[in-house]
């Protein structure tokens, strides 16, 4: 029991921690590379505390509901967005040792993608409760979006789950040689691509898209509301990268993993964040036709493509 | 572990989605209530997998497995339907459909409802 | 009564609670917010009841791709903010025939399993019910992907627009 609760509290430290990383970090990257130089005074040293300031502010903020919104389905909507991510995070590895995993089980990717899946029910939940329209079209965007980018994502995952032969994803980076690299490389693509579009990060954030929808579903949030979206956009963030370095870059696979297993998840953890960031400031939104057409016509048919790959050199070699 | 009470949670189960089937005009909580109905049965075809020794192993839960993607299959062409539906005669109540195929379409497709709160802008404008 | 009795006993008055809900409510939007809720009890029960797979199945499919559509559709339709007053035709038929459907059901399977006791069963692994779908039931998985497929392009024939009708193209 008490070793439950230590793992859980692991993972809400976790949870609490790692998003306010690569939120700082999004905020200094993204400065650098437009050549600013981002929050330089909170905290003193190269603003290393604005999120904290961000959120002291988002706690202040008056809590508005609007007058002919759905109260309880409005209020309760953000909670909703960010458990299915704390959930997720319960099942991935850092290490190859028992201790090092939330809830070590023996269909952890499976979970994994079934948890993240159920964040659409908290994006149509606000869009449709905030009696909006711009809420609204951002909430049947939202959707169309998240249906379709959900199959390519699933099928890139099969294709490694059927690669390793198991559906653990310890049992998945155990199985994991670095040539995996160059086989699975379509598959790793599509996952990627089809992670962003399923955090709704730019380029695929038609959902929220300020230019045309005001803010999307999330136009009527303030203060602590409108905060915890964000911190679901981090730690999906956080998320989509573990995913992406367990399942295709080796998890804590390297030099010395020993010892520093853990370290090199973390660390490429990191790196997958960090490409996350960079391709938000380098490509310009997708129209939603431009996502649909990508979605159906590149993602899906590669993917299918690198499942009869894999299954051919499984049952060749 | 006492298998009557899932059981008895999954009669409970299937007698609400047939309550719901019967009174609902709505097409879209008609789908609703048969969702619950195939639940229903699933949870007992898991609930039974649990209590019976069969033959085959794990044969409840494959039949569950079945089952909903038979649900997953029936619902998207059920929500083809009632879309299609809307399109044509701007209202979903199912008691409302006409059942020959002569029958006159009068509240055809102009209607406009506006309900309070969100509203869409008209659908030619709908633009996902 | 076992932990396990007691975690069924709760999920189930959650789902059944919930489905109540989902059939009387006269709010569109939330009666498929509810139907989340039951859904997601049964996959609770599914998890007390061994059937780890199956339950996560659920939400993937149900949770995630079901509900999804079915509030997608509601929206489509103009749900209104809101109660509205025209959801549902006069009772008496439904109750009697549900309430009868669910008495007569209960009946049964009380008769059947009394408070009998049953071990609990081991955690069914992937592996298992894999091995069996493709050693013992490999023709009702080929005929399901047949009706899938031709559930996709039903699917796609019915909300396409009739030729020469521009109404829904534009």
């Amino acid at each position: 029991m008490i070793e439950v609760i230590i793992r859980v509290l692991g993972v809400v430290v976790a949870f609490l921690t790692l998003p306010l990383l690569v939120g700082q970090a999004e905020h200094k990257v993204m400065a650098h590379m437009q050549g600013r130089l981002g929050p330089m005074y909170a905290g003193a040293f190269h603003g290393w505390a604005q999120l904290i300031a961000d959120g002291v502010k988002f706690v202040q903020k008056e809590d508005v509901t609007p007058a002919d919104a759905d109260r309880p389905v409005f209020r309760i909507a953000p909670v909703i967005a960010l458990v299915p991510y704390l959930v997720a995070l319960l099942f991935i590895p850092l290490g190859p040792r028992d201790w090092l995993v939330g809830q070590p089980i023996d269909i952890g990717l499976f979970v994994v993608l079934a948890v993240v899946g159920v964040g659409v029910v908290a994006v149509l939940m606000a869009a449709w409760s905030s009696a909006n329209k711009y809420s609204l079209l951002g909430g049947l965007r939202a959707a169309a979006q998240l249906l379709g980018y959900e199959l390519p994502f699933v099928l890139a995952a099969a294709s490694v789950a059927m690669a390793a032969g198991t559906l653990s994803l310890p049992g998945i980076v155990a199985a994991w040689r670095p040539w995996w690299l160059l086989w699975q490389l379509p598959a790793m693509l599509v996952f990627f691509v089809a992670g962003l579009a399923e955090i709704r990060r730019p380029p695929f954030d038609m959902p929220i898209a300020d230019s045309e929808l005001v803010f999307g579903y999330m136009t009527e949030y303030t203060g602590l509301r409108f905060a915890f979206f964000l911190l679901a956009e981090y730690v999906g963030i956080v998320v989509i990268s573990a995913l992406t370095a367990v399942l295709f870059l080796g998890g804590w696979k390297g030099p010395l993993d020993g010892q520093l297993g853990w370290l090199w998840t973390l660390v490429k953890t990191f790196a997958v964040s960090f490409v996350v960031i960079w391709v938000r400031v380098s490509y310009p939104r997708l129209r939603e036709d431009q996502l649909q057409r990508l979605c159906w016509l590149v993602l899906v048919p590669v993917s299918l493509g690198q499942l009869v790959l894999t299954a051919a050199v499984r049952v060749l070699a | 572990m006492h298998p009557v009470i899932p059981y008895l949670t999954a009669a409970a189960l299937f007698g609400l989605g047939v309550y719901g089937v019967l009174v609902r005009r709505n097409a879209v909580l008609l789908l609703m209530s048969v969702e619950l109905m195939l639940n229903a049965v699933n949870l007992i075809l898991i609930t039974s997998d649990a209590t019976v020794r069969a033959e085959l192993p794990a044969s409840g839960q494959v039949f569950a497995l079945f089952v909903i993607v038979l649900a997953a299959a029936e619902v998207g062409v059920g929500l083809a339907l009632i879309l299609a539906l809307y399109r044509l005669r701007a209202s979903v109540a199912v008691d409302r459909i006409p059942l020959s195929e002569r029958a006159p379409v009068t509240d055809g497709i102009p209607v406009q409802r506006r309900p309070s709160g969100a509203t869409l802008p008209v659908r030619d404008e709908v633009d996902l | 009564m076992t932990a396990a009795d007691v975690l069924l006993l709760a999920l189930g008055a959650i789902a059944v609670g919930a489905g109540w809900r989902v059939v009387i409510t006269s709010h569109l939007v939330r009666a498929g917010l509810w139907l989340v809720v039951t859904l997601g009890a049964v996959a609770g029960a599914y998890l007390v009841l061994a059937a780890e797979l199956v339950a996560w199945v659920q939400v993937l499919l149900y949770v995630g791709a079901v509900v999804v559509l079915l509030l997608f559709a509601v929206m489509l339709t103009r749900a209104p903010i809101g109660a509205s007053s025209d959801l549902d035709r006069p009772g008496w038929t439904g109750l009697l025939v549900g309430g009868g459907a669910a008495l007569g059901l209960g009946a049964l399977l009380l008769d059947g399993y009394r408070w009998q006791k049953v071990d609990a069963p081991a955690v069914g692994s992937a592996q298992l019910l894999g091995g069996e779908v493709f050693r013992h039931w490999v023709l009702p998985f080929e005929v399901l992907s047949v009706l899938l497929l031709a559930a996709l392009i039903g699917a796609i024939v019915v909300s396409r627009p009739a030729p020469g009708d521009d109404s829904g193209s534009r």
